[in-house]
């Protein structure tokens, strides 16, 4: 099955993003796909390469990076919510791509289950 | 069409005091250009989005409550209330600044039932 | 219709939003929803009565990450993230009550 998943959050304020990455884990595991992650909101701070979490914890970004790394995962930061919130190209995370709206639409059509994260 | 699917925006929030509700009608601008089903369902808070009257000059904030006037430009003309938030809240239909159909909560609950792709903000 | 809730129902009405508008579906109770899943909890009654129309499923590791998980309400069910993978393939539609 092809999941999309859409996450309203950004990291670690709220548990969205990790409840969103652990699910696309688990998915990935049970041979799904996840075809994208649409990051939409103040999800959009999730893609942001100058994120330093304190080393004993999690570090939420990069987790995201190494699932499109390892799995194909698109990861989609809403163009309009980024640019609102100063997430531009220069400091995008490895693996995330900033675009339009249309591709979280997109992802509703060409997924099986569409999957909402956020507060 | 085969691909067309049913998206339901369910609107829950109060506008204004989080950014949910605009970035939500930006969603529902641009999939009105995908040809898919589109409705929009406003339960608890959400109904506050469409009272009339609203005034954001004191707060500083862009007033884009006009914009759900604007939908039915873009064919998106299925809005559902549900009966039981607007009255928990004080409102009547005449409060609304679109024409909206309304609900009964288990009218609501059977329609989200229906979707294929729910989305919620 | 898989309906996912992830606030307490103790400060939000999520929960109970979910099951005035729905007749019966299965509920996942993540995040700080879990605690609508256990004993002792204010709203444990109207947990109980709602096991009458739907399947009510929480998620272990959100439970056992507030130390509630000794005290899961019987005939909820508890699931793992692969638990929350298949909950949402077998449901036609899903629908995060944010």
């Amino acid at each position: 099955m092809k999941f999309g998943i859409l996450v309203n959050e950004g990291p670690y304020q709220h548990e969205a993003s990790d409840s969103a990455y652990l699910f696309c884990k688990a998915a990935i595991a049970k041979g799904h796909t996840v075809g994208r992650v649409f990051f939409y909101h103040d999800g959009v701070n999730n893609s942001t390469k100058f994120t330093e979490p304190p080393q004993d914890d999690r570090h939420i970004v990069n987790r995201w990076s190494k699932l499109a790394e390892d799995h194909g995962v698109d990861l989609v930061v809403c163009v309009a919510a980024a640019m609102r919130r100063g997430i531009k190209d220069d400091n995008l995370a490895q693996g995330f791509r900033i675009s339009g709206l249309g591709q979280l639409v997109e992802a509703g059509i060409q997924s099986d289950r569409l999957v909402v994260f956020g507060d | 069409m085969s691909d067309v699917k049913k998206f339901m925006f369910v609107n829950r929030k109060a506008p204004h005091g989080t950014i949910y509700a605009l970035e939500s009608l930006e969603v529902v601008l641009i999939t009105a250009a995908f040809d898919q089903d589109v409705s929009l369902a406003f339960v608890d808070d959400g109904v506050f989005q469409l009272k009339k009257g609203q005034q954001t000059k004191g707060i500083e904030t862009k007033n884009f409550s006009t914009t759900y006037r604007a939908l039915e430009g873009y064919d998106i003309e299925k809005l559902y209330v549900e009966k039981e938030s607007m009255e928990a809240r004080g409102l009547t239909e005449d409060d609304l600044l679109v024409d909206v159909t309304v609900l009964s909560s288990k009218e609501m609950g059977a329609l989200m039932d229906e979707q294929d792709v729910v989305l919620s903000f | 219709m898989l309906h996912i809730i992830n606030k307490s129902p103790l400060s939000n009405s999520s929960f109970n939003d979910c099951l005035r508008v729905m007749d019966k579906g299965e509920i996942l109770l993540i995040e700080d929803a879990v605690i609508a899943a256990t004993k002792g909890c204010a709203l444990e009654a109207k947990t109980r009565e709602a096991l009458g129309r739907f399947k009510i499923h929480v998620l272990m590791p959100d439970l056992e990450a507030r130390g509630m998980a000794d005290r899961v309400i019987d005939g909820v069910s508890t699931v793992d993230y692969g638990g929350f993978v298949d909950l949402v393939a077998a449901n036609k539609n899903c629908q995060s009550w944010l």
